[in-house]
């Protein structure tokens, strides 16, 4: 008999005014007995529509119903495969707009825990080991394929090659494995050990990784394939300039993007204390942007003991960032100012930031993107007292690889230009992740790395 | 890990690295830069190629001790490893089809000005070099600079050695003297930078400087190396190092890279502290 609750089992976290003050991961996990009770709620439907809504396809109720057995190794096999990240995705997917978004449960009430149950598999196994040793490591197919860039793009396409047998080479620019994983997402949000951990299962079944290779500087996609031998190619290289508006003081001292703000946190990690990198402790931030990376950016700025405010031109309903997120940052204590845009950023005789100028904004027509387009109220202007402005605005795919990569079809927003299996305009050479699409999401990067991977098999297979 | 297979003190604070990375010499080019990490917690910094030996698989670097990485790079020895080198980052300098050009250099931006001037000297132009430190010990690479540079002006700014004076004084005075470059060529402080342009400027020479911001990734990811070049906002790391000095705003780089200056002397400080404690 299912568990008809209509809530899901609510996740144990870290108080919202301890957890604001430390790095700690915030949500703590399901003990074995939630888990099993939250696999109760899975009505196993015969149709579950909760796996159409998977970019990566697990197979949902299945894994579901060996949590609730019990049998939690079981439940692993089932999710790593067709997923190759599995801790990752259980902390960091969408689901509400994914798998969740498509439970049954979810009609009336709310949807089952999927997410927090792949995030219990995936740690149960990582602190349990895998029962009867090591999985099998595949016999070697000869084919050699690069992957550029070690994100969740390139993670998941070597994975599933390395799986199939392919002699897979990683090539990282940082000296870090991970990509966004590691250089954006906080530790809070999700630990670096846990990334560490799904790059060595990579690494176990044959994935090589080569960090500090930039790939359109350091080697060309040419001469990967021409000198080093690589058949086929995936461009995993994820997303790349960061964008600032176009207002007077932009370039004022204390004004950074929320890349680097994020990169100095938590790739360099800088607010510990031995290390080298220099990170400003702002007492008040303004963090321009209402996504996930705004919310990160937020929430690590109110670590470090900042007065934080979002400041986003549409409302709270419009939020990009995930719901979750949203709620988070909130019960730590960062103040919303939506409805409002930047229009100057204000400095002091050394041009040091001491304030933003912000005009109030009124929701017109749905614009071409659907949602409702923000209208300036003239007049409206206002000043915020702040000594940091972070823009968390988005980022336009990276120039390197396109401009030394000779006939790869580039779209008008500078993305990689690829068919429905992410191959590009070159043969052999396939693209997806943020490069491709712009700044999305991690688990968006995942499947294309799936689909590409799925791809190269068919293609070299037939050599 | 990289292999430091030579390390030369050329003055008390200047320092000589012969970097092992087979895959950077491969590729570099006069004008590019690297990244390096001294150790597991170390900071990312950007430093401008000396020279290259492709057969050798070798990079050089020269580095002054001014803060608590190049501190830290400076107590390793030959045979010691670094824990990051990545590169050849940004674009290489433009140095084909042209006549006469003159290459300025300040302190240890010499160091970079000079693979710049030998591939102008190597390209058929016709080479002029002004190089400028601020005192006799702290010269650099004069004998490489005169060989292939046709005239050569070396200025100290207390006289102590060659022409006393800043290095725009001699530029100034070349130019006056019927010197028709097609280029100038500036490499070291931003500030020195900025006045350079400056003085060609009345000229109408076109002038190039190597700008040198706070960096992280040095890829094109986190924007903290941007400039505004003619009105227009550009990354150093992928549209630079080098930008047109009479277009760059220099006000705003000079005070853009005091953003972490408390930070970087505390940190230098403490370093410093460190080794004399284990000295001791």
């Amino acid at each position: 008999m299912a568990n008809m609750s209509l809530k899901k089992n609510p996740m144990p976290s870290q108080d919202p005014n301890v957890r604001n003050k430390n790095f700690d991961e915030v949500a703590l996990g399901y003990t074995e007995e939630m888990a099993i009770d939250e696999a109760q709620r899975c009505l196993n439907c015969k149709n579950p529509k909760c796996v159409n809504g998977c970019p990566v396809n697990v197979h949902i109720p299945e894994f579901i119903a060996k949590v609730a057995e019990g049998k939690f190794d079981e439940a692993y096999g089932v999710i790593t495969s067709t997923n190759s990240l599995p801790a990752i995705c259980g902390r960091v997917c969408p689901q509400e707009n994914q798998c969740e978004g498509q439970c049954i449960r979810g009609i009336k009430g709310e949807s089952v825990g999927i997410g927090r149950l792949e995030r219990f598999v995936a740690d149960y196994h990582n602190a349990h080991g895998h029962q009867g040793g090591a999985p099998a490591v595949p016999e070697s197919n000869g084919h050699k394929v690069a992957v550029v860039g070690s994100g969740p793009a390139g993670l998941t396409c070597a994975g599933d090659l390395a799986r199939k047998g392919y002699d897979v080479t990683v090539f990282e620019a940082l000296h870090q494995v991970g990509g966004v994983l590691v250089y954006g997402i906080p530790e809070f949000r999700l630990p670096k050990a846990i990334v560490a951990k799904e790059v060595a299962r990579l690494e176990h079944f044959g994935v090589k990784i080569m960090t500090d290779t930039v790939v359109g500087r350091t080697i060309t996609v040419d001469e990967l394939m021409d000198e080093m031998g690589f058949e086929a190619v995936f461009i995993g290289s994820g997303a790349g300039l960061p964008m600032f508006m176009n207002i007077p003081g932009v370039n004022y001292k204390g004004v950074l993007s929320a890349n680097e703000f994020l990169t100095r946190i938590n790739l360099m990690k800088a607010y510990l204390p031995d290390s080298d990198t220099p990170l400003i402790h702002p007492k008040k931030v303004a963090v321009v942007g209402g996504g996930n990376v705004a919310m990160d950016a937020a929430r690590c700025a109110k670590r470090l003991g900042a007065e934080v405010y979002i400041v986003y031109r549409r409302g709270m309903e419009e939020l990009p960032a995930r719901h979750e997120e949203v709620e988070h940052a909130e019960e730590e204590g960062i103040i919303f100012k939506t409805l409002c845009n930047p229009v100057e950023v204000l400095a002091d005789e050394n041009d040091d930031v001491k304030g933003i100028r912000c005009i109030k904004m009124e929701l017109g027509e749905p614009d071409a993107s659907g949602r409702r387009r923000p209208i300036e109220v003239p007049g409206s202007e206002f000043d915020v007292d702040v000594d940091c402005v972070i823009m968390a605005l988005g980022t336009s795919p990276n120039p390197l690889i396109k401009s030394t990569t000779k006939g790869l079809e580039i779209n008008k927003k500078g993305g990689i230009v690829v068919n429905e299996d992410g191959l590009t305009s070159r043969e052999n050479v396939y693209a997806g992740g943020d490069a491709v699409t712009g700044a999305a999401t991690v688990i968006l990067a995942m499947g294309a790395g799936k689909t590409a991977a799925k791809a190269i098999d068919e293609a070299l297979s037939k050599k | 890990m990289y292999r430091i297979v030579r390390k030369e003190a050329l003055r008390p604070t200047v320092t000589l690295y012969e970097i092992e990375a087979p895959l950077v010499a491969k590729k570099a080019q006069p004008g590019q830069f690297i990244i390096l990490r001294v150790d597991e917690n170390g900071e990312r910094i950007p430093i401008t190629i000396n020279d290259y030996d492709r057969s050798k698989g070798t990079v050089t670097i020269i580095v002054q001790t001014v803060g608590a990485t190049t501190e830290k790079l400076r107590h390793l020895n030959e045979g010691d490893f670094l824990q990051d080198f990545v590169g050849p980052l940004g674009k290489a300098t433009e140095t084909e089809g042209k006549k006469k050009v003159c290459v300025v250099g300040g302190g240890v931006g010499c160091a970079i000005a000079y693979p710049v001037l030998k591939k102008f000297h190597d390209c058929g132009a016709e080479v002029h070099a002004v190089i400028g430190f601020k005192n006799k010990d702290l010269v650099i690479l004069e004998d490489e600079f005169r060989k292939s540079s046709s005239v050569l002006k070396v200025c100290t700014d207390d006289g102590s050695y060659g022409q006393k004076g800043v290095v725009t004084e001699a530029l100034k005075e070349l130019i006056d003297a019927g010197n028709q470059y097609d280029e100038v060529f500036a490499i070291g402080p931003m500030v020195m930078m900025k006045f350079v342009s400056k003085t060609t400027e009345p000229y109408g020479i076109p002038t190039t400087v190597s700008m040198s911001p706070i960096m992280i990734d040095g890829t094109g990811m986190c924007g903290g190396c941007r400039l505004s070049v003619g009105g227009e906002m550009k990354f150093a790391c992928v549209d630079g190092p080098d930008f047109d000095g009479h277009k760059v705003d220099w006000d705003l780089a000079v005070k853009r890279n005091q953003m972490y200056r408390d930070f970087e002397a505390h940190k230098y400080e403490e370093t410093c502290n460190l080794f004399k404690k284990e000295a001791e």
